[in-house]
């Protein structure tokens, strides 16, 4: 028989007192592979006004495109200094910010190929459920047929997953919108 | 590559809604937009195996991590963590969270007029065995009063955190105490429609595992999701 799954709750506005001893805002080591990279931005809510009580959790490959899960039966190599990993409270400005390598490209639906992308869960004080979201990058021309991406069929919508990369470093601004005109696209999973 | 078998979706009901007006809070934050509908990928069916070699097992035992005890009732809180075929999920890391005794968490955002305890920190983590158990011991938390409406109290209630095998079996949850009279009138509890669902919040008290002359104990298992029987259609 099968059994009904505990639902979900808000973390609250004290989540960091069970929750930080974990934050990870540098996921990779100097011995991860593959392109190191910052990421930074803002989560606002509904008045455009930030979140200081929201909670990021980041998942994903590495620069080759493996995941450390023993799921993953690709034939790439695991890199030992890194997990994939990442957990990052807002500041009391709302304010995030994480250093990573470039993920590689990973398989996707019906024999597809994903562009590189970090699987994002957001947690916050007023939100009963954690959402799922997606950070792409704006210099990968594999976007263009990832299939995922091509679920979403306004381009405008499918913009608010995509991270900006700067003109002169290897830094990436991303906004987390809760609501509005660029409502951040969540998923139903 | 075969795609890979998914996790199993909500039934309607049984996960409350992201917009629940009762709880004020959720209205500046709920998406307004549908979601979108995400077939599960290897990047979802993947997380992280974590936490395991930084628990030590004195992180499972909240009335201990100062010089002196907390005030308050010591309880235990044990049960096990089950997807929902009912399989054990073992080692996996639970996180708790909690206020102290009179209602207040060590926490620089809670101004609510009752004492801190220098003996009580209030968080906690554990691994699940081989068949999926975890125990805390700790003392039973306060209600509080919060600002969603007028003489509002949150009902009696502890913080878990949960990763199991998956990026999807992801579950922050918060636990209840059998015969809480505020539960009724708690909108956050209240927020799960199915009544069967938001039964599964509440601990019961379990004699079998009170500690004799020591501790009361309550018990609260856990069903994360569960594995789709086929694989996802793409």
């Amino acid at each position: 028989m099968a059994l009904i799954p505990t639902p979900s709750q808000t973390v609250g506005p004290f989540l960091h007192i069970g929750l930080a001893w974990l934050t990870t805002t540098e996921l990779a080591t100097d011995a991860s592979a593959g392109e190191r990279i910052v990421v930074a931005g803002s989560v606002l809510d509904g008045d455009g006004k930030p979140i200081p009580d929201a909670l990021l959790e980041l998942w994903q490959a590495n620069a080759h495109g493996k995941y450390a899960h023993p799921e993953d039966a690709q034939d790439k190599p695991i890199d030992p200094g890194f997990t994939g990993f990442g957990r990052i409270p807002t500041d009391k400005d709302g304010h995030f910010r994480f250093v990573t390598i470039r993920p590689g490209a990973t398989p996707g639906p019906g024999g597809t190929r994903q562009a590189p992308h970090i699987v994002v869960a957001v947690f916050m004080r007023g939100m009963l459920r954690h959402l799922y979201t997606r950070m792409y990058f704006s210099d990968e021309a594999a976007n263009a047929a990832d299939p995922i991406l091509g679920r979403i069929r306004e381009s405008a919508r499918r913009d608010t997953l995509i991270a900006k990369r700067a003109a002169d470093a290897a830094e990436y601004r991303w906004d987390i919108i809760m609501q509005g005109e660029n409502e951040t696209v969540f998923f139903d999973c | 590559m075969a795609d890979p078998v998914g996790y199993r979706r909500a039934k309607p009901g049984t996960q409350p809604s992201y917009s629940h007006p009762p709880y004020q809070s959720s209205i500046k934050r709920a998406p307004t937009k549908p979601l979108i509908f995400l077939p599960h990928t290897l990047s979802e069916i993947t997380g992280p195996i974590y936490g395991h070699d930084r628990v030590i097992p004195s992180d499972s035992d909240l009335t201990k991590q100062h010089r002196d005890e907390p005030i308050g009732e010591r309880i235990s809180v044990s049960g096990r963590v089950l997807d929902e075929d009912g399989r054990p999920v073992p080692r996996t890391l639970v996180e708790v969270w909690q206020a102290n005794a009179a209602g207040r968490y060590n926490h620089e955002v809670d101004r609510h007029d009752a004492p801190l305890d220098p003996n009580f920190t209030g968080a906690g983590r554990a691994i699940t065995d081989e068949v999926g158990r975890y125990r805390f011991l700790t003392i039973k938390p306060g209600a509080y009063p919060w600002r969603n409406h007028y003489n509002a109290w949150r009902a009696r209630h502890i913080h878990f955190s949960l990763f199991g095998p998956s990026f999807l079996t992801r579950l922050v949850t918060q636990m209840y105490f059998e015969g809480d009279p505020l539960l009724p009138m708690d909108p956050i509890f209240a927020s799960v429609p199915d009544t069967g669902a938001r039964d599964r919040m509440i601990s019961s008290f379990d004699l079998e595992t009170t500690i004799p002359e020591f501790a009361l104990s309550y018990r609260f298992d856990i069903v994360l999701r569960g594995r789709a029987a086929t694989p996802m259609e793409s």
